[in-house]
């Protein structure tokens, strides 16, 4: 046995290390600044005690969380009732394994990083599953049927936006999926202008797929108290918050990779190229979460056979419609000897 | 014994329990969770033989969309279990009846198996280097089989029809809504203003 491989792991464990504590600390400010543009939208101050502008409130939350006590339910299905929230946050992290942040700056750089995380985003699923049904208690349950349907149903439309993407790009690996967008036009040459009408649906699909609002059907405060989080408490409840939080971050980066370039720069000259990539990234996904904020606070939450309708009579055959015409125009492009 | 052996022993091991446990476990939702949990190490399965797009093709499908169908199917039964275990013994007989049959079945293919001289060459072509798994299977589905792919897709269509055709029901004193009607509502049409002055009421 050769020591080939020891070193290569060691390197793989740090970027792994390095990647989920660079994530973490992403999430505590995410969560903050939500809760800050919630506020601001509805005239009010936000989280505004803890460290100067309440900059410490997440870690705060945190500590409260693992201080108190979990909370099993007599009549629940104790081992998946503790399952669940992790495999939430342990699927909702891995994703990150392959989200390239700068030119290779991914912990595997995989063939079909794109079909990787959508496959990760479609177990996402499970966690919501396995607690509603574990607490044998009947919001919980409701809201997990609920979430199981909805989450299918905009899974079938993110797939075929994915699909655009990839045609475009003629690649499943996301480090290429960027390059591809690199031109001289800059923000101009992103994809975001030639699909435009995919970009608005993966933008709505991804609201829909991380339970964000105006779909959070999954934990509708006023019809099931907390949806599938209600007997949750302490450290699994924890989980479950950073596991949807974390899916939301994961799908915004996603956004920036097949949408807005990466880490590319908007504008493809000097002095904004000199700018590593990572800020680029950075400041991307956190636009992008930005409007994921302000849709929560300006949108009124969806009924659901308003929800199932959106999925599968509109953004469908739009999706199916677009796939096949973007095929269409690049076969022509092709045929023409444009590309 | 390298990395990938490893992991071939890890995951074969671990499928070969959950699948066992998916026939042992007494709550059918955690033969459900089972069966997800073999699924997922038969991806695993696939990655270490480089075949990447089939293994995330698995996750997607089974794993993401069939077995969430499965479990909320399952979920929602409400299995009596004492009732369940009542007839074990009646069946046991004929039941293990099957189960030699089909074991002496499998037994007599796997022994008589031969490979013939012609189909040693034949095998499966390596995919050439600078073309990625995804990129192979795409150009053989959609030139060489690209008949039995699509005459695949519309089995796959009858079998959808087919099960809206035998659930759909259209009860005629169900009041169904005209979402064109509701965004067709203007400001003039849905409400009236109206003065009301106080001790007076409208």
């Amino acid at each position: 046995m050769t020591d080939g491989w020891l070193l290569p792991l060691l390197i793989m464990l740090g970027k792994s290390f390095l990647v989920i504590a660079a994530l973490l600390i992403y999430v505590a400010y995410i969560l903050y600044a939500d809760r800050k543009i919630w506020a601001s939208v509805q005239l009010r101050r936000g989280p505004n005690v803890v460290g100067p502008w309440g900059l410490l409130q997440s870690f705060a939350d945190m500590l409260k969380f693992v201080v108190k006590e979990p909370i099993i339910p007599a009549g629940a299905n104790k081992g998946v009732f503790l399952l669940a929230p992790f495999i939430t946050a342990m699927l909702a992290l891995s994703a990150w394994a392959v989200i390239p942040v700068a030119d290779g700056w991914a912990v595997a750089d995989l063939n079909v990083g794109v079909l990787f995380i959508f496959a990760i985003s479609s177990l996402g699923v499970y966690g919501v599953i396995m607690g509603g049904w574990a607490s044998n208690s009947k919001y919980p349950f409701l809201s997990a049927l609920r979430s199981a349907a909805q989450m299918v149903s905009y899974e079938v439309s993110i797939g075929f936006v994915i699909i655009t993407v990839l045609l475009c790009a003629g690649s499943l690996n996301l480090n290429d999926i960027v390059m591809a967008q690199d031109s001289k036009y800059g923000l101009f040459g992103w994809y975001w202008l030639p699909l435009f009408p995919m970009f608005i649906i993966f933008f709505i699909s991804a609201l829909a797929e991380t339970n964000r609002p105006p779909f959070d059907l999954v934990e509708a405060e006023s019809e099931l108290v907390a949806g599938f989080m209600v007997e949750y408490s302490s450290v699994p409840y924890m989980l479950f918050m950073l596991g949807e939080y974390v899916a939301i971050v994961t799908m915004c980066a996603l956004t920036t990779i097949l949408f807005l370039g990466g880490w590319l720069s908007p504008i493809p000259f000097a002095p904004f190229t000199l700018v590593p990539g990572v800020i680029w990234f950075i400041l991307k996904a956190t636009l992008v979460f930005f409007m994921f904020a302000m849709v929560k606070a300006f949108v009124p939450r969806y009924r659901y056979d308003q929800l199932m309708r959106l999925g599968w009579k509109v953004f469908l055959p739009i999706s199916l419609f677009m796939v096949v015409a973007v095929a269409g125009v690049l076969q022509f492009a092709m045929a023409q000897g444009w590309r | 014994m390298n990395v990938a052996t490893v992991f071939f022993y890890l995951f074969s091991a671990i499928m070969i329990a959950s699948a066992f446990m998916v026939i042992a476990a007494r709550n059918p939702v955690h033969s459900v969770l089972f069966l997800i949990l073999a699924f997922v190490n038969a991806s695993g399965l696939f990655l270490l033989m480089g075949a990447e797009f089939l293994a995330m093709i698995l996750v997607v499908v089974y794993v993401g969309a069939v077995a969430v169908l499965f479990l909320f199917v399952v979920m929602m039964l409400d299995v009596d279990f004492a009732e369940l275990k009542q007839g074990f013994l009646q069946y046991l007989p004929i039941g293990s009846v099957i189960g030699i049959v089909v074991a002496i079945e499998l037994l007599l293919v796997m022994l008589g198996f031969t490979q013939s001289d012609a189909a040693i060459g034949a095998g499966a072509a390596p995919i050439q280097a600078n073309m990625s798994n995804t990129e192979a299977l795409g150009l053989v589905l959609y030139t060489k089989y690209v008949y039995l792919f699509q005459a695949s897709g519309l089995v796959l269509l009858t079998a959808m029809i087919g099960a809206i055709v035998l659930t759909l029901r259209h009860k005629p004193d169900v009041k169904r809504q005209v979402i064109a009607e509701q965004n067709a509502r203007t400001r003039a049409g849905a409400i009236e203003i109206k003065k009301a002055p106080s001790r007076a009421g409208v």
